[in-house]
């Protein structure tokens, strides 16, 4: 177990590695920073002092190393746009986005789970349906026209509810309903077809055939091995909440980092987006690696491995 | 033994609605269960041995599969009558089962104890506290080494002859009246395999429990059956005390498989080798369903399906060959 968690830690931490790089080439190769901070005005002087002073005259490899002990550091840079400090700006934004991206995750989970094991124990019938046409919708519907849809009618026909911006609990249902969607849908799908599997299996039969009652063959015996691909599938899920949070706070006005990281690419501020860039990163690390070992928790033959 | 049979099965009709057609699968199949008897069910695969045997669980694979006739009484109660919940009671407590695949009956992400602990707590009324002594003393019953110990062991930790033993031990937590052991095809070793039917019969003999032993090898019959019956694609062939079955067998078909057995006192594995294949259960002839293999069929075999034809003291077969004697 130590051994599984030390490998899936090492390589978390070289994905992180390999996205700063990522970010930090990519700063370079889309123009020269120097000259892109300077402005129209400056001159060749200038120009050379700024190189110095960012220390753009350093070989490449240096300049990366420099930049990755600052980002470690939790240092990445003040933008020139706004003259704050990266760091300052993303933590203001942060805690918005990781609100809205856990409520979604909740949703998906309390919604998706139930659905998807309704819709196998109870197949061929009305839960059954109702549960794969949610999931086929949930691919086939783009979550933006979701959205629109959802604000039309809750937000300009209906009126029952706000659709922008951050505030209460009634704020957070549009948003968080949409992100979910489409993982959602995944984990209904998912759910139900390993809940057919599991229902399949030996160990299932044997439960009933030694009496146990129904509740206790499927929630006990078949759910706990039916989550399993499940868990794996949701943690993606939440890693990709993140992505899918640029649109959603876009449309729904939300004053999280995937706004922010917009902002950054329209303004060419890199500071901003090498942090919004580079914390989705470790958010993505994170999850994963929690996931791993939820997995195995629930899992004994890889716990025991 | 007392006189009323623990379980009377009659024309039992067990049928699989598909795509393709009506799949037969057990058509007819009776026979009687004595309390502390042990009848052995042999044939071919696909024969229809398994089916029959989770009919009597109330466990036919849904949605598919439906008892569509036939009695199975259990001291004097119809289970084809009772409902699902009625069934469950009797489940573990009066009738179980260990299944054809032991080896996967465990589940993976549960301890063994906790696996063992749960049945005691469904099927006997122990009080909380002694649950756990009650599993351990079952573990310790199948003869599984320091049971304390292994508790906390998921099934991947033990070895598929312990894993069997434990499936076992499970079993027979309720007390059941009626046991029926579904025989591994693929089959563990077969030094193991003989000690855990052995372990089996001596549990018998300290509850007094029936058994009902599902096996392809006559080995197995001929050393811990009482009385055997022998069936043939959904149907029973014979049915007969064990030395009649093997000194007299009366159906063709009971015949041609004691040939493909070299020696019956020997261990034998799976074995019969008789030409043809059985019929197709969705696209059975009219008549007699042994007969496109049968080396005696003559006019009457084509025309219906046999009567059961007593041979003997509670020999039986399905054979129009015998009608006439
Ligand atoms: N779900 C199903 N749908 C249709 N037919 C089925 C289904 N399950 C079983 N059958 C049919 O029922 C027949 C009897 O199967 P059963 O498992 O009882 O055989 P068996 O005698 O136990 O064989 P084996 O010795 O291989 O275990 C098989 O021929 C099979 O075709
Ligand atoms: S009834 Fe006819 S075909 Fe069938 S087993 Fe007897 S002799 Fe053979
Ligand atoms: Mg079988």
């Amino acid at each position: 177990m130590q051994r599984y968690i030390l490998v899936r830690l090492t390589q978390g931490v070289i994905t992180l590695l390999v996205l700063s790089m990522a970010v930090f080439v990519s700063s370079h190769l889309t123009g020269d920073p120097a000259l892109y901070l300077l402005g129209a005005e400056g001159t060749q002087e200038d120009y050379e002092q700024l190189k110095k002073n960012i220390g753009l005259d350093k070989p490449l490899p240096v300049q990366y190393l420099v930049f990755l002990g600052n980002v470690v550091r939790g240092d990445f840079g003040t933008s020139p746009i706004t003259g704050q400090s990266a760091r300052d700006t993303l933590m203001e934004r942060l805690p918005a986005t990781l609100e809205l991206a856990g409520a979604a995750f909740l949703l998906t989970l309390i919604v998706g789970i139930p659905l998807g094991v309704l819709s196998a124990v109870k197949r061929d019938t009305i839960f059954d349906h109702i549960g794969k046409f949610f999931a086929v919708l949930g691919i086939a519907a783009p979550s933006f026209w979701v959205a629109i849809m959802l604000i039309l009618l809750f937000g300009a026909i209906l009126g029952w509810l706000p659709t922008f911006g951050r505030g209460g609990i009634d704020h957070y249902i549009l948003p968080a309903f949409v992100l979910s969607w489409g993982g959602m849908a995944g984990i209904v799908r998912l759910v139900r077809s390993s809940m057919l599997d599991v229902l399949d299996t030996e160990y299932v039969k044997f439960a009933r055939v030694k009496g146990l009652p129904e509740r206790m063959v499927i929630y006990k015996h078949a759910l706990k091995n039916a989550v399993i691909p499940a868990l794996t599938f949701s943690g993606l899920t939440l890693a990709g909440l993140l992505n899918g949070s640029v649109a959603i706070e876009v449309v729904f006005a939300w004053p999280g980092i995937g706004r922010l990281l917009l902002q950054g690419i329209n303004q060419r501020d890199f500071p901003i987006i090498q942090a919004t860039v580079l914390a989705a990163g470790l958010f993505y690390v994170v999850v994963s690696l929690v996931v791993d070992i939820l997995y195995a928790y629930v899992n004994p033959r890889i716990r025991y491995e | 033994m007392a006189d009323t049979p623990v379980l009377d099965v009659q024309d039992l009709k067990t049928h699989f609605f598909t795509r393709t057609g009506v799949v037969k699968a057990v058509d007819g199949v009776s026979f009687t269960l004595m309390p502390g008897e042990t009848l052995g069910i042999v044939g071919e695969s696909g024969s229809g041995k398994s089916m029959t045997a989770l009919s009597l669980m109330g466990l036919v694979p849904q949605p598919a599969g439906r008892i569509v006739g036939g009695k199975i009484l259990f001291q004097g109660e119809d289970l084809v009558q009772k409902t699902q919940s009625e069934m469950q009671a009797i489940r573990g407590r009066e009738i179980c089962m260990i299944l054809q695949d032991p080896m996967t009956s465990l589940n993976p992400v549960f301890t063994v104890g906790n696996q063992v602990v749960e049945t005691v707590r469904q099927v006997k009324e122990a009080s909380r506290f002694s649950l756990k002594d009650r599993a351990i003393e079952l573990l310790q019953k199948v003869k599984i080494a320091s049971p304390e110990d292994r508790m906390s062991n998921y099934p991947h930790q033990m070895s598929g002859g312990m894993r069997q033993r434990v499936v076992g031990s499970i079993a027979i937590a309720g007390s059941p009246k009626v046991l029926i052991a579904d025989e591994a095809t693929t089959s563990l070793d077969a030094t193991i395999q003989y000690q855990y039917l052995a372990l089996l019969k001596e549990l018998q003999a300290d509850t007094g429990m029936s058994i009902i032993f599902i096996t392809h090898d006559f080995g197995i019959v001929a050393k811990m059956c009482d009385r055997v019956a022998v069936m043939y694609a959904g149907r029973m062939a014979e049915i007969a005390d064990v030395r009649d079955l093997f000194n007299h067998p009366a159906h063709p078909y009971t015949e041609a498989l004691m040939r493909s057995v070299p020696n019956v006192d020997e261990e034998v594995e799976y074995l019969y080798s008789i030409e043809g294949q059985p019929p197709a259960l969705d696209n059975l002839p009219p008549g007699c369903t042994f007969a496109p293999r049968c080396p005696y069929v003559f006019d009457r075999c084509n025309e219906a399906f046999p009567d059961l034809i007593q041979v003997g003291d509670g020999h039986s077969a399905t054979c129009w060959k015998l009608a006439g004697k």
